[in-house]
């Protein structure tokens, strides 16, 4: 046997098991995993999950940073592999692998304003991020979140939303594309809460929601004041190894699943202004 | 660089003998269903004796040489890549235990090829995956084949109809990276000069009945090697390019390809630097076992860029421009090389003859019209 033969294959799953199973909307669910041994993640970084016989497909982690007891992903079911996931029940097996990518720039963010918007399931990123500044809540500055929904029955992770705009240290503005006559809150997209949010000129901000909502939530940001480095995009490109080999989350020049899938929007604005890049 | 040395045609077969007893399996040029490929030699007979290939873009054809040349053909459709880095592997096997699964990775044991007749341009193709597949998470299984290949380079008697790896500064003269390098003189005696590039090609050489080369010899290899230059099929400005790519990824000239692209993908299978793959799942019938393959992919095919909602690059247009701007402009930003060495056989291979070279030129040609409007 010669070196190469030992090397480890890195395409390896690991097998583990669903904790625990939560629906959020009608397409979209929250799974608790066993983390596979020695497993830690930072804010925005991504796993692979593989459901047994059917496929693998990059799910970004949106727990809590500081729990090693479980790994939490929210997935929206839009797919071969992600409808499978979707019925996995707790007990069920699944394979991890993970985690990837580069995630948000929490360091950076220390001692500084941050500023978080979420569009629809871009906010399960965002949670991790979320999570790690409340457990550390002293680190940071003011802290401003805006999520956007497309209707009220979309909102996702409702009770802990609830509870983060009942809080006296963060700002949380919520608003949703359309409502029925009970809505009682804003309407509109999500960059109109922008004007809303307190920050200063050396804040950081994190978007993550559809490629347009991104565009326009960052050019808002620096309209009022962001330089382009210091505002946090998510990019999503089709990947299927998720290590660089595999090629398909090239966007421009970018293996997203390596020096993504956050990058700073003065890098991005450009790709984004490309259709079909 | 290691003296030169003169292998006589008749005493081919030695070289084979000593690859083989030393426990290489060699591969080399041989003639299949009327083009030059890629296939196991054993002995020199196997070789496309007295055969040479005409090139043009989406044209190819064998024809008679007036020499008993072995090497006397420009490029094989196929490239190394099928051998270092196979189309179908096999990753892991999952198996169904205890309401759970285990996962064993595939068991790996390559064959140790002796690539024989690897040109200029194609070892820069093999360096040019090796940077890919031994970057962060090196790639178990291409490093596992390429870790035991011996390297026979021959280098390039003529120059093909497609050929502009004199544009790339890839050849057509190998000058390192390789175990032994053969130039085939068949001026007077059809003879072979020969040189070692490790210690292995020179424990090889001392194996067979070689003569020291003259002074002839060596110019006529020269000679051959300044001819080969001189007469590229094809050329491409590599001046700024990227930046070139960058600035015009709108620009017209690409409506204009895409209205020519059948997307058909030839141009990534016989690339021999494209390495994108997708993987699929293969559970047996009864779901006892689960096996994980991966397998080439194109960027051409409208499912690469599929996410949530539907593709990404549903245009041809952004498929052509994805590849062609990969190959040749985010490459370097990725790997600090280009990804393309100048082979041409996306251009021979293209159905409809699309050519790298004029699309390149044409971009160039008029980005400096519309900058003198």
């Amino acid at each position: 046997m010669t070196t190469a033969q030992l090397r480890s294959e890195p395409m390896l799953t690991t097998p583990t098991r669903v904790l625990a199973r939560t629906q959020e909307t009608a397409d979209t669910f929250t799974i608790e995993v066993e983390p596979p041994p020695g497993f830690s993640f930072r804010p925005g970084e991504f796993t692979m999950l593989y459901v047994y016989g059917v496929g693998e497909v990059p799910i970004s982690i949106s727990g809590d940073p500081d729990r090693t007891d479980t790994l939490t992903l929210t997935i929206r079911a839009v797919g071969k592999v992600t409808e499978a996931v979707g019925r996995l029940q707790p007990g069920d097996p699944l394979g991890v692998r993970g985690p990837y990518g580069v995630g948000w720039p929490m360091e950076a963010a220390r001692g500084r304003d941050v500023v978080i918007v979420g569009g629809g399931i871009g906010l399960a990123p965002l949670r991790s991020a979320i999570y790690e500044i409340l457990n550390h809540r002293a680190d940071y500055g003011l802290v401003s979140i805006a999520v956007g929904f497309r209707r009220p029955e979309e909102i996702l992770y409702v009770d802990q939303v609830h509870e983060w705009r009942q809080r006296f240290d963060i700002d949380l503005e919520l608003t949703v594309d359309t409502a029925g006559d009970t809505w009682r809150g804003p309407v509109g997209v999500v960059t109109r809460l922008i004007p809303m949010l307190d920050f200063s000129d050396t804040a950081v901000a994190m978007v993550c929601g559809p490629e347009i909502m991104m565009m326009f939530t960052a050019r808002a940001l620096r309209d009022r004041g962001f330089a382009p480095d210091n505002i946090h995009v998510s990019l999503e490109r089709n990947m299927k190894c998720g290590i660089g080999l595999c090629g398909h989350c090239q966007y421009g020049q970018h293996f997203v699943c390596m020096a993504g899938p956050v990058k700073p929007f003065s890098q991005a604005e450009r790709l984004f202004g490309i259709r079909e890049l | 660089m290691e003296a030169a040395s003169v292998l006589e045609r008749r005493n081919f077969n030695g070289l084979l003998d000593a690859l083989t007893a030393r426990g290489y399996r060699p591969i080399g040029p041989v003639l299949e269903a009327g083009r030059i490929v890629y296939g196991p030699i054993q002995r020199d007979s196997d070789l496309p004796i007295g055969k040479t290939d005409i090139h043009d873009g989406g044209m190819y054809r064998i024809a008679d040489r007036p020499d008993d040349a072995l090497f006397g053909y420009n490029l094989p459709s196929d490239s190394w890549k099928q051998y270092l880095f196979p189309p179908h592997s096999r990753l892991w096997t999952a198996t169904k235990s205890n309401g759970s699964f285990t996962v064993a990775a595939e068991e790996i044991d390559p064959p140790r090829y002796a690539l024989l007749g690897v040109r200029a341009c194609e070892l820069a193709a093999i360096r040019v995956q090796d940077t890919v597949f031994t970057g962060a998470f090196p790639d178990r299984q291409y490093n596992a084949v390429r870790d035991d290949v011996l390297i026979v380079g021959v280098n390039c008697g003529q120059a093909g109809g497609t050929c502009f790896c004199t544009s790339m500064g890839t050849g057509p003269q190998l000058t390192d990276g390789y175990d032994l390098v053969l130039t085939e003189l068949l001026d007077g005696d059809h003879r072979f000069l020969v040189r070692s590039g490790t210690a292995t090609g020179a424990d090889i050489l001392r194996e067979l009945p070689l003569t020291p080369a003259t002074p002839a010899d060596c110019a006529e290899a020269e000679a051959l090697i300044e001819h080969v230059s001189g007469h590229m099929g094809r050329m491409l400005d590599t001046d700024g390019i990227k930046d070139l790519l960058y600035d015009n990824a709108e620009h017209e000239r690409w409506d204009d390809v895409a209205t020519r692209c059948l997307a058909c993908a030839n141009c990534t299978m016989v690339c021999p630097t494209c390495f994108c793959v997708t993987t699929e799942d293969r559970p047996t019938l009864d779901g006892a076992t689960a096996e994980r393959w991966r397998t080439w992919d194109s960027c051409f095919s409208l499912g690469f860029s599929h996410i949530h909602g539907g593709p990404i690059r549903t245009s041809v247009k952004a498929r052509y421009r994805q590849w062609m701007t990969h190959k040749l402009a985010t490459w370097i930003d990725q790997f600090g090389t280009s990804g393309c060495v100048g082979c041409g056989r996306c251009i021979t291979w293209c159905p409809v003859g699309i050519d790298i070279t004029h699309e390149v030129a044409a971009i160039r040609t008029e980005e400096a019209v519309h900058a003198h409007r």
